[in-house]
């Protein structure tokens, strides 16, 4: 780091998303004090204020894109287009927890400040550029998220959940720092593009073999945060007794942020040894697929379906990893939006479903709503239809990009293997269609409350844009494909 | 925007307004739909007007990008081959709706809106000339049926709904792969392009590649035909499915997958069609003997007819398979036929259900004498389904029969064998639920055809007369379409196609005039 550290006035303009964000936790925990139990809804109304500012922020500073503060930060069109995707992923998550709250009698500031920070802490995941900095994101958004995680006390399975995410996963960031720690080692630079520079530089680069061990350290510790086999033991557990917003959370931003830097650290700085670190990838891609659509065939809790759904799609997005190519992180980035939207959808349908106390957390208890409520199901079918990939949605094309980029680096069979992977994976989607429309209604969707304003907007917004992306795609595909370059 | 374009956009106008109409509207969601399927059968007639049958290419072509990269095109446009089962389509949906007037009680606006959306995806199937697009129709057009058995359906609908969907679903993923693969050596969806590009050599696979990619759009095609042993899902859907949707399903959804062979399998991979043609005859001449076989002894009516159709298919890739031109023709003309009269025989199975509430054969007896119109009907139409000089079947068996005999005449014998069981089959069907004495239940219950059920019944009737009296009349437009396959299987094949037209053709009926196509030369 130079001496003469003055950043400009520019440079604080590409980093003000973060600090808006970050501004408006610290204001809500203020605010916790003065505002409790008098306007339980301000807090929500405040963070949505917050997260709009950082997006229209994150949209602004691209307008003068570069790297600040001595490079440890980037403002490209990666960083843009995921800083979009985890604000707007913290949008639906308050969005669709108003009436969780409400219903928990939970409403205080301390959850949507841990919200904020997290957000915060995924966007300077995605911006950054060099591993420290990253490093720091990852664990200012991951301690937020150990917290919420277990943010209804009183509940066993969100204690149980909370602890195993924190055990688990300081566990694995453990290892990630040890790799970095390899890498500045053996290379000297902790800054992507240095150390790609400094793998490239032929006979003086690092022996491979080091250099190897440190990526695969690394590997292990955001193999574990995108739950991708084999460390995704975790995420059913975490996913089913987390408050049902949070683990839609955790599911989607904290997996979209967790895969930029994947995408970002092997991309760039890993990319010289790419032969080496491409076969641990494709046997993660097919191990996290195939572990994760077989056992969700045989769940019955919602949400431990989707947490093995989301770790069948972790192996999806691996796939376009393993695939090494600007075209393969193009379509990572590109079904990481799909995956989102859709996934968001669905858990705001289940924390809606779910009731007091989440009680109704069954398959079964999706009986009958589409004769109740015609509306979400029509909503939750286009989830569900995108998340098996149908075309004219999201999802589909995402997994034609991600197949379609593999098959262009040559990955024949894990594109084959994938693509029946997910005709498996239809099945246990369609159970849920096969319950809601054609089984008699059940206790849970007896005594459903009308949609409040906030869940119709977080469950409309995610369907219009599944469908946009679906039918519509070249809008984002277009900005996914330019900004995939990546800065070197 | 031409007329297919309008062609399509109606269903699908149509889809959106009933998701609009209020629900309480139980009445007008009916009229509704009749009204949109109306009009785009009245549109698509247009389309056989304005065809012109003596132009071999693509006509009503709208070409108009729709995602840049990859270059994905809204490309449709139709040939002999896709035109009649457009209108096909087209023309069987508003029987559906009539027949589903009384029948659907609940949720009737997802009912039809499902009908429409499935239209939708059938026309658009034919129509698609991007394989993308192809791909998009495909799996757009497995949704509404999906749910037109799972809730509409009888007491395994959703076993049947499930299996159905996860069928054809699981086959169509190998056909996404092959696609893809085809796309990133073309560099484009665009089919006739890739068609000219392969003519010419500029694209080409090696002999294992073709082979594979042949395979992975066969199974694709061969689940949804369905081809003996893939067929399992078949019967189930049938037996479960509403009225329409069995109509619907047998009529022309089983048609995607013969179109697609036709269409895709041959004029791509001609190499690996022609290498595994034997073993694929085989199979379809199996189905053949064995859908009739097993149709003799079901004691379901709904069954029977399902697996009867699973032997009328085997005809069809029978003919596709026989490489000889009256073969195609006689495979496509055998298409719209079954179409027709299957579609006609689910109609009349499902009149009986709604009288009697049952399905099962031994339930019935001595229905001619109460009801003696529908007795009629389903006399025509059991005799067109069997095959009888004068109706429709028998133009298309012959001529795939002639085609198959032309290629290898031990096929021919087994073939004709089918032919024989399905007389046997469903005259003693017939015997069974017509004839015999009349018990009180059906006494009690039977009625004859009130003037909706005529309506719905009526055009099958004059079509299966019309097309088995003077098939000049779609023909044409079909042979042109199936010489361009032809020729396009010729090409970069090594061996030498052996084509010997006996001295003086037979003639099927008055119109068949013209002698089999010589298509006995190298490249």
């Amino acid at each position: 780091m130079p001496v003469n550290f003055a950043p400009g006035a520019v440079e604080y303009l590409r980093f003000l998303p973060e600090i808006i964000l970050i501004a408006a936790g610290t204001l809500l925990m203020v605010l916790d004090v003065l505002l409790r139990e008098r306007y339980p809804d301000a807090y929500g109304y405040i963070s949505i204020v917050a997260l709009l500012g950082a997006l229209a922020a994150s949209a602004f500073a691209y307008s003068s894109p570069g790297p600040a503060f001595s490079n440890l930060l980037i403002v490209d069109g990666f960083a843009t287009f995921f800083r979009i995707l985890v604000i707007t992923v913290g949008v639906l998550t308050v969005l669709s927890a108003f009436r969780f709250l409400h219903r928990e009698g939970a409403e205080t500031g301390e959850f949507h400040a841990l919200l904020l920070f997290s957000v915060a802490g995924q966007c300077v995941m995605v911006s950054a550029n060099e591993l420290i900095m990253i490093f720091i994101g990852l664990e200012i958004s991951s301690i937020s998220s150990y917290v919420l995680a277990g943010y209804l006390r009183d509940d066993k399975r969100a204690n149980e959940s909370a602890l195993k995410y924190f055990l688990l996963g300081s566990f694995a960031t453990a290892f990630f720092l040890y790799g970095i720690a390899v890498v500045y080692g053996m290379t000297g630079y902790t800054s992507l593009t240095a150390i790609r520079t400094a793998l490239s530089s032929g006979p003086t680069a690092p022996p491979p073999v080091f250099i190897g061990v440190a990526a695969a350290l690394m590997f292990v510790g955001l193999g574990f945060k995108v739950s991708g086999a084999p460390f995704q033991i975790w995420a059913p557990d975490v996913y089913q007794g987390a408050p049902t917003p949070v683990s839609g959370f955790m599911a989607t931003g904290a997996k979209a942020a967790a895969f930029a830097i994947f995408l970002r650290i092997f991309m760039t700085a890993f990319e010289p040894i790419g032969r080496e670190w491409g076969p641990l990838v494709w046997a993660s891609a097919l191990m996290s697929m195939t572990i994760g659509n077989f056992a969700a065939l045989v769940q019955s809790n919602i949400k431990r379906l989707l947490a093995y759904s989301s770790i069948a799609n972790a192996g999806y997005i691996l796939v376009a990893l393993a695939a090494r190519s600007q075209v393969g992180t193009a379509a990572a980035m590109f079904y990481l939006a799909a995956y989102a939207l859709m996934n968001l959808g669905a858990f705001a349908v289940v924390s809606h479903l779910s009731g007091k106390g989440e009680r109704f957390l069954s398959v079964d208890d999706f009986a009958g709503l589409g004769v109740r409520q015609p509306g979400t199901a029509a909503l939750l079918t286009i989830f569900l239809l995108s998340l098996i990939g149908v075309p004219l949605t999201g999802g589909f094309f995402g997994k034609f990009y991600i197949f379609k980029a593999a098959l262009d680096s040559h990955l024949v069979w894990l594109t084959v293997l994938g693509l029946l992977n997910s005709a498996v994976a239809a099945y246990y989607y369609l159970r849920i269609l096969v319950v809601m429309y054609m089984h008699e209604p059940s206790a849970a969707t007896a005594e459903l409350e009308p949609l409040s304003p906030g869940l119709s907007a977080a469950l409309v917004i995610p369907a219009v844009g599944t469908l946009l992306l679906g039918i519509f795609p070249g809008w984002v595909l277009d900005f996914a494909g330019k900004s995939a370059m990546l800065t070197r | 925007m031409n007329l297919l374009d309008i062609v399509l956009a109606i269903p699908l106008i149509g889809f959106i307004v009933l998701l609009l109409v209020p629900r309480a509207a139980q009445g007008a969601m009916r009229a509704i739909a009749l009204a949109f399927s109306l009009v785009a059968f009245a549109a698509s007639l247009g389309l056989a007007f304005q065809f012109q049958a003596n132009l071999p290419g693509e006509q009503f072509v709208t070409d108009v990008v729709w995602i840049v990269s990859p270059n994905i095109h809204y490309h449709v446009s139709l040939d002999g081959l896709s035109l009649w089962l457009v209108i096909l389509s087209t023309f069987l949906t508003p029987i559906c709706v009539l027949v589903s007037w009384e029948s659907i009680q609940i949720r009737v606006k997802e009912y039809f809106a499902f009908l429409l959306l499935l239209e939708f995806g059938l026309t658009g199937v034919f129509a698609a000339q991007d394989l993308f697009l192809f791909y998009v129709f495909w799996e757009v057009s497995l949704v509404p049926m999906y749910f037109l058995i799972g809730i509409w359906g009888h007491d395994r609908r959703i076993y049947a709904a499930l299996k159905f969907f996860l069928y054809t679903f699981a086959a169509s993923v190998l056909m996404l792969t092959a696609i893809i693969y085809v796309y990133n050596h073309a560099g484009t969806f665009n089919y006739s392009d890739i068609l000219a590009m392969l003519a010419s050599g500029r694209l080409s696979f090696s002999a294992q590649a073709q082979m594979l990619l042949f395979l992975a759009f066969f199974v694709a095609f061969a689940v949804k035909v369905p081809l003996f042993p893939l067929h399992t899902w078949l019967p189930d859907a049938h037996v479960e499915a509403p009225t329409a949707g069995s109509i619907m399903l047998a009529s022309v959804m089983l048609k995607m997958g013969t179109y697609g062979l036709a269409r895709f399998c041959l004029p791509m991979f001609p190499g690996a069609a022609r290498a595994c043609a034997p073993w694929i005859v085989v199979l379809a001449i199996i189905g053949i003997l064995y859908g009739a076989l097993v149709a003799m002894v079901q004691p379901n009516m709904k069954k029977l007819v399902a697996y009867s159709s699973v032997s009328h298919l085997g005809f069809v890739v029978l003919g596709i398979f026989s490489f000889t031109q009256v073969g195609m023709d006689g495979a496509v003309y055998q298409m719209l036929n079954h179409g027709i009269s299957t579609g006609a025989l689910f109609l009349l199975v499902g009149y009986l259900y709604e009288r009697r509430h049952s399905l099962v054969i031994a339930d019935y007896g001595g229905v001619a004498t109460v009801a003696p119109w529908l007795s009629t009907v389903f006399m025509i139409a059991m005799l067109a389904s069997i095959g009888l000089p004068t109706l429709n079947n028998f133009v298309g068996e012959f001529l795939v029969l002639q085609g198959s005999a032309l290629a290898n005449f031990r096929w021919t014998i087994f073939a004709s064998i089918g032919v024989i069981l399905s007389a046997c089959y469903m005259l003693w069907l017939y015997q069974r639920v017509f004839y015999g004495e009349t018990s009180d239940e059906v006494r009690h219950h039977m009625f004859d055809l009130k003037p909706r059920e005529w309506a719905a019944a009526a055009p099958l009737i004059v079509m299966m007369v019309w097309m088995g009296m003077y098939s000049q009349s779609f023909l044409p437009a079909v042979r042109k379409a199936t010489a361009r396959i032809l020729d396009q299987t010729q090409v970069n094949v090594q061996f030498q196609v052996k084509l010997n037209p006996s001295p003086r053709p037979p003639t099927p009926d008055p119109g068949e005039q013209s002698s089999p196509r010589e298509v006995a030369h190298a490249r």
